[in-house]
């Protein structure tokens, strides 16, 4: 049956459509793995938020949803700014070495302007939101605690530059996202691009 | 390199028929070496197959079957999901050429007497595979929720209410609602993403298995296993891997290029695949002008419409719709014909082919039209014909003058 | 066996004469001048819609920033926003579902897909055909969507037209003449409709822009696979006598 059959060319002809099989396989597959990522609708709810700032009173905090994330921004007091720099041994990252926020926000106080923090309200641990504790030294909290945040999943703890204390679970410190002030009031969360809005 | 690849199979083979397998269905299963153009359509109904189920899959996935949702629901995965447009048309267009290979396929089967002795069966587990893609094709044009789904699943269900005594209980109970409604279009979704493809998935398996069982038919309509070398391998059979193979292949290719191009450039297939007064959400309240149901129903359609009521009641034109469909499952047995290929049947069974065809592909037309007195006529004298075919066969084909059957296959 | 002439029976099998979109008047309907490669009638369409039609209709399918298909940017956009809309928004309408029924009778339909449902020349043709009918309750009838819920909101820019009947050879034609002009001449308001009309198809489905050009490399590929397959067949078959 296989008599003066040409071997080579018969490899080469299989090897060459299983090629162009593999791509075309590939290519039809790619509208289906496409099909998987976030939609339209989901981008257009996960689009850069603008917060008007100047209703916040000094010393609370706002949340407000981005990405379907609470992102949290507090309005620091002198007397909260000033308690930033005297715990820095118990932390685990005083300088914000680790990249948890932009560049713009690498500064003791992890902000643009230092009385407002924008933080994402995502624990670094497992995802849980931690509970805001601005009061200074509670009696759940310990004398030494200066204001933050505390976790009620797992007891991690962040201090009010929203940076993990050493000994918790989770292993750093809250992402600061990407925002920009478009006016001295204006906030827009999720984009930090120079130019127009 | 090789060994450990030998002994890899070998680990699967001492616990599973894995190499018995391949050996059975592929490379040692023998098919006749004449198949020519019609033999591609088994092979594209698989792929078309596993096409619907792979895009019906991610589909799901953005579908929601709700009354206040579905139809936008469509139009998200139309516009907000990424590349879901394709999936959505690909789906769309699935559906069609599904029934365009599937009536090739069944033609062929008419053609070269694939329903006779031995092959019995396999016609009539095909033939229910038929049915079921009926089933399963209707109840998924109801998802989009557009007027065409909504009023012609409302004319469809209401064909049951016509049954004598129970048919307004039967169709309410097929609704779960006394008009189309959301409970229907929950059980729709149910039926349509899950029950179904899993009976169609175990029937082709089923359909497989009973054609390896009895082999291959061919266009000359004889059988190859009784002239066997001295290996007991058919004379005229050729292993199915690699020869058929590469072969279905090729052919897979040309029909990816067809599909491919009503997907990228006609996927409305000018109103046949994807009907325009679909694209007007259901509206209960307001009948479109023109209902037809989708081309591959229309020959059925048609027929209903063109037998008269009788007693005021539409029953009978239901019962030639039932009748029309189900009378293909008697074949095997209406045809007494010796031979099985029309190759070397007589003149008569080609002209009643021949009609069969045309009344076939008439009504089809005619059930896409709005129904006027002259083209009620012209479907009546079709629908005849149609059944002629049918009913007259066991006549037709004893009287017919057969040329002998060759002993062995003529071409390839 | 001649397979190319049985490919050709298919082919013509398959190609049963294409159904013709319901027309529920019969009358005849002018060609839509549609280009779907023209972007800048694509982005006046897109501007007269928004800054017109979506007054009362919406087309909550569509969102703005969508617009970028058709060769906008997002500083081009935004001052069509609606207040409190972004950029993802969807396209809704500035009046009230409810109160929009009351007014007209029934609500105004979602354009999303109007061009699907109706097609571009009906919707060329009825924008167009608009006339004077006292008899109605909005004061305007239209010649190929009769007792039409719609005012005619478009007679500041095309002026006001008037029905007549012709007879030709016992057929009654009609035929819409202009009896007030409006702000745009005959030929202007024309290529406006012409515009919003081809924005209409683009915005029925999105996919078109992009559809074809895929498909040509969809095609061309799987051409060069079946010349692949074709061969090995071919080769593989050598053996078979």
């Amino acid at each position: 049956m296989t008599k003066n059959v040409d071997h080579s060319k018969r490899l080469l002809l299989v090897a060459a459509s299983v090629a162009a099989g593999g791509v075309a396989a590939a290519g039809a597959g790619a509208p289906f793995v496409i099909s998987l990522m976030p939609s339209e609708r989901a981008k257009a709810a996960g689009a850069p938020v603008e917060v008007d700032i100047s209703t916040i009173e000094p010393g609370t905090m706002m949340v407000i949803e981005w990405q379907g994330k609470p992102v949290w921004i507090v309005r620091r007091t002198k007397a909260m700014l000033d308690l930033l720099d005297k715990h820095n041994d118990e932390l685990a990252d005083a300088d914000s070495s680790v990249q948890q926020q932009p560049e713009y926000c690498k500064n003791p106080e992890r902000s643009i302007k230092p009385e407002y923090l924008v933080v994402l309200g995502v624990c670094t641990h497992l995802g849980c939101s931690p509970t805001y504790r601005p009061e200074v030294a509670p009696a759940d909290l310990g004398g030494k605690w200066p204001g933050g945040w505390f976790c009620p999943c797992h007891g991690s703890r962040f201090d009010l530059a929203a940076r993990v204390y050493k000994g918790v679970p989770a292993p750093s410190n809250l992402v600061v996202p990407p925002h920009k002030y478009l006016s001295e009031t204006r906030l827009l969360i999720g984009d930090d691009s120079k130019g127009k809005a | 390199m090789m060994s450990l690849l030998k002994k890899l199979v070998g680990w699967f083979d001492d616990r599973f028929p894995l190499m018995d397998t391949m050996k059975e269905h592929l490379t040692e299963y023998y098919a006749p070496k004449n198949f020519n153009f019609w033999y591609f359509f088994g092979s594209l109904a698989l792929l078309v197959l596993v096409i619907q189920i792979a895009s019906g899959i991610f589909l799901t996935m953005s579908y929601k079957p709700d009354a206040q949702l579905a139809f936008g629901a469509v139009e998200y995965i139309m516009r907000d999901v990424q590349g879901g447009w394709l999936l959505r048309y690909i789906h769309s267009t699935g559906a069609s050429m599904f029934f365009v290979v599937v009536y090739l396929h069944m033609f062929r089967g008419m053609m070269y007497g694939s329903y006779k002795k031995p092959r019995e069966l396999l016609w009539i587990i095909g033939m229910v595979i038929y049915l079921v893609l009926m089933a399963e094709a209707f109840m998924g044009y109801l998802l989009p929720w557009g007027q065409m789904s909504f009023w012609g699943a409302q004319v469809i269900t209401n064909l049951f209410s016509t049954v004598p005594f129970v048919g307004p209980d039967l169709a309410i109970l097929i609704r779960g609602d006394f008009v189309i409604s959301e409970a229907t279009l929950n059980r729709f979704f149910a039926l349509h993403v899950a029950a179904i493809p899993l009976i169609v998935v175990g029937i082709v398996f089923v359909h497989l298995v009973a054609l390896h069982k009895v082999g291959s038919n061919n266009p000359d309509g004889i059988e190859i296993k009784k002239h066997k070398d001295a290996n007991g391998h058919p004379l005229d059979g050729i292993p199915f891997h690699p020869y058929y193979t590469v072969k279905d292949a090729m052919g897979a290719v040309v029909f990816l290029f067809i599909f491919c191009a009503i997907i990228f450039f006609a996927p409305d297939m000018g109103g046949y695949f994807l009907e325009y007064n679909n694209f007007v959400p259901a509206n209960p309240m307001k009948t479109p002008e023109h209902i037809a149901p989708v081309w591959y129903f229309t020959p059925y359609y048609a027929i209903l419409r063109a037998v008269p009521p009788l007693f005021g009641s539409q029953f009978p034109g239901v019962v030639a719709m039932g009748v029309g469909t189900v009378i293909f499952f008697f074949l095997p047995w209406l045809d007494r014909g010796k031979v099985k290929s029309i190759r070397y049947r007589g003149p008569i069974y080609k002209i009643f082919l021949t009609l069969f065809v045309i009344s076939f592909l008439g009504l089809g037309w005619l059930g896409t039209l709005p129904a006027t007195p002259v083209y009620t006529w012209i479907a009546r004298v079709l629908s005849v014909v149609y059944f002629a075919f049918f009913l007259l066969m066991p006549w037709y084909t004893k009287i017919d003058k057969t040329k002998p059957e060759p002993s062995r296959v003529t071409s390839h | 066996m001649n397979a190319i002439k049985k490919l050709w029976l298919l082919v013509l099998l398959m190609s049963v004469p294409a159904m013709a979109i319901a027309n529920e008047s019969g009358a005849q309907l002018d060609k839509a001048p549609v280009d779907l490669g023209n972007n800048a009638s694509l982005q006046r369409g897109a501007k007269f819609f928004t800054a017109n039609c979506l007054a009362c209709h919406a087309a909550s399918y569509m969102r703005y920033n969508r617009l970028k298909d058709i060769g906008m940017t997002d500083a081009e956009i935004k001052p069509m926003l609606p207040e409190g809309s972004k950029l993802g928004s969807t396209m809704q309408a500035a009046m009230d579902p409810n109160s929009a029924k009351l007014a007209f009778g029934v609500a105004p339909p979602d354009l999303s897909v109007i061009a699907r449902a109706r097609g571009q020349d009906w919707l060329y043709t009825y924008l167009r055909s608009f006339y004077v009918d006292s008899k109605r309750p909005s004061g305007s009838n239209n010649a190929i969507f009769p007792s039409v819920g719609m005012p005619n909101v478009l007679a500041a820019l095309q002026g006001e037209q008037e029905l007549h009947f012709e007879n030709h050879e016992g057929h009654a034609t009609k035929k819409l003449l202009l009896t007030k002009p409006g702000s745009m001449k005959p030929a202007e308001f024309d290529a406006t409709i012409g515009d919003l009309t081809n924005y209409l198809v683009y915005m029925g489905d999105p996919s078109k822009l992009v559809r074809s050009k895929i498909g040509y490399i969809v095609l061309g590929f799987l051409l060069i696979l079946f010349v692949l397959t074709y061969a090995l067949k071919k080769e593989m078959w050598k053996d078979i006598h």
